[in-house]
């Protein structure tokens, strides 16, 4: 399953690496979302430091979004599902490559992301620890959670607009979360940040916990 | 087989709800006095709480129908339809909760609505089933699409516990269950009769839209299965019948049908 998982991985993050669709689109994309909360906002009010939490983590679901649409478009071309079907992969092992895949290259819009809150909007981190665990608790999970829903709306004809719907409300207790974890890493917040930390990395654990049991299934249909 | 999707059954139901439904507006309305705090607006709780409760059990009847769907000895094309039917109608019946929860709130809390756990969560599971519908309209294969609804059904259904507990377990502007019948009763009297014959009523009312929908559904399959087949039929008995004179005038209409679609 883990050979399987390291294959699927590196052959969606060498596509990637060709294609440069995630840095060329997705990334300018989530930039511009955070400059548009600007304007919307208006930086002289000051909202925008305080707000910036909760703005970061809604423009990474948005990116999650095309990040988990384009790792199945790539397998729509040529046939490659079908490929990818009878590779006799493990079907746990591809769901964990893809997951994976899409992990890394939010995590790394994270921190191109995290940068430009820092530049754009202010904001100054206090705790380090805290920040860090919420966003790779948050990530595995969105990456999870996008790769179940993903594969089911692939294969479908409305699928770029199913997605955003069954995914979103879905991932709701993520923004939550990881919302009020990086409130706290930010010195906005006296709450206890790392009870949010364990509420993210349950939805992560559940959700990798179901793509493994259910991707076989899902895949064979879509 | 009837051609529409009602019989003797329905009939019957159909005026049983219709019958109880009178009654609670005329025990509601007339009959039940006032609340001590709350005057005559206690009286949306003979609709709100059924509601809810109903929208909740429809969606218990798709989780439930998903998982025999899903599970492959009890696998059968009548849990599909069964599933989808009882979400078509838990989503009516969430939506109506919500906006009848939404009347109630305004005098009672001075907003239409306010983040609190058991709305956001409703709001929430109305959204989710509402994506549940439209994974049901998708199109292609039927065993493809109902694997696809079952695994969805399952997933989207963890939020209705989590849901109905949320007065339990977080500090809610959402009053607790007013009838609680392991512990407690917070209504007495025929302000208890009239709700609990509320429940009754809504439970008819849902048991009337389900059957019907659940024909409407097996009549939708019926035309997705066998709608190709007839309507070649249909055609091939019109050219060879007696009524090939008429197809040279039918033509233009479908050459401009064509038209039109090479257009788009």
């Amino acid at each position: 399953m883990w050979r399987d998982a390291v294959l699927v991985a590196g052959k969606d993050l060498r596509i990637e690496a060709r294609s440069r669709v995630t840095i060329n689109q997705v990334a300018p994309f989530g930039v511009i979302v955070l400059v548009l909360f600007a304007f919307a906002l208006d930086p002289d009010r000051g909202f925008l430091s305080t707000a910036a939490p909760g703005l970061f983590w809604v423009a990474v679901l948005f990116c999650s979004l095309l990040g988990v649409q384009r790792s199945f478009a790539v397998e729509t071309a040529d046939g490659a599902r079908d490929g990818l079907r009878l590779s006799g992969l493990d079907p746990a092992g591809i769901f964990l490559g893809k997951a994976a895949a899409v992990a890394l290259q939010l995590g790394a819009l994270e921190v191109l992301l995290g940068i430009g809150i820092a530049v754009l909007y202010g904001t100054t981190v206090q705790g380090v620890g805290l920040l860090l665990a919420a966003a790779v608790a948050a990530t595995i999970g969105l990456a999870a959670c996008g790769t179940v829903y993903g594969v089911l709306s692939a294969g479908l004809r409305v699928r770029e607009t199913l997605l955003p719907l069954l995914l979103l409300p879905v991932v709701a207790p993520v923004l939550v979360g990881a919302t009020r974890a990086w409130e706290v890493a930010f010195g906005q917040s006296l709450d206890d940040g790392w009870k949010w930390v364990t509420l993210l990395a349950v939805f992560a654990v559940v959700y990798v916990t179901l793509g493994i049991l259910a991707f076989g299934a899902l895949l064979e249909e879509s | 087989m009837s051609p529409g999707t009602g019989n003797r059954t329905t009939r019957v139901l159909g005026l049983a709800a219709l019958a109880t439904v009178v009654t609670v507006v005329v025990l509601g309305l007339v009959v039940t006095p006032p609340d001590e705090v709350q005057g005559d607006l206690v009286r949306l709780i003979y609709v709100h709480p059924a509601v809810s409760t109903w929208a909740f059990v429809a969606f218990g009847v798709t989780a439930l129908a998903s998982l025999l769907y899903f599970w492959p000895a009890t696998r059968g094309r009548v849990w599909d339809q069964v599933a989808g039917s009882s979400a078509e109608v838990g989503v009516v019946f969430c939506a109506l909760s919500l906006a009848t929860g939404s009347i109630w709130g305004r005098p009672a809390w001075g907003v239409w609505w306010t983040w609190d756990a058991r709305l956001t969560l409703t709001a929430l599971l109305c959204a989710l089933f509402l994506g549940y519908l439209a994974l049901r309209r998708t199109g292609g294969p039927i065993e493809s699409r109902a694997k696809r609804s079952a695994i969805a059904g399952v997933l989207f259904s963890v939020v209705v516990p989590i849901d109905h507990y949320a007065t339990d377990w977080w500090r809610t502007l959402h009053q607790r269950e007013t009838i609680d019948p392991f512990h407690s009763l917070h209504i007495h009297g025929s302000q208890l009769w009239t709700m609990v014959l509320s429940f009754l009523a809504f439970g008819l009312i849902y048991a009337w839209l389900m059957i019907h929908r659940f024909r409407l559904e097996q009549l939708e399959e019926r035309v997705e299965t066998e709608g190709l087949e007839l309507a070649l039929a249909a055609r091939r008995a019109e050219g060879g019948g007696p009524q090939t004179a008429a197809a040279p005038q039918a033509s233009p209409v479908g050459a401009a049908a064509t038209g039109e679609a090479s257009q788009q």
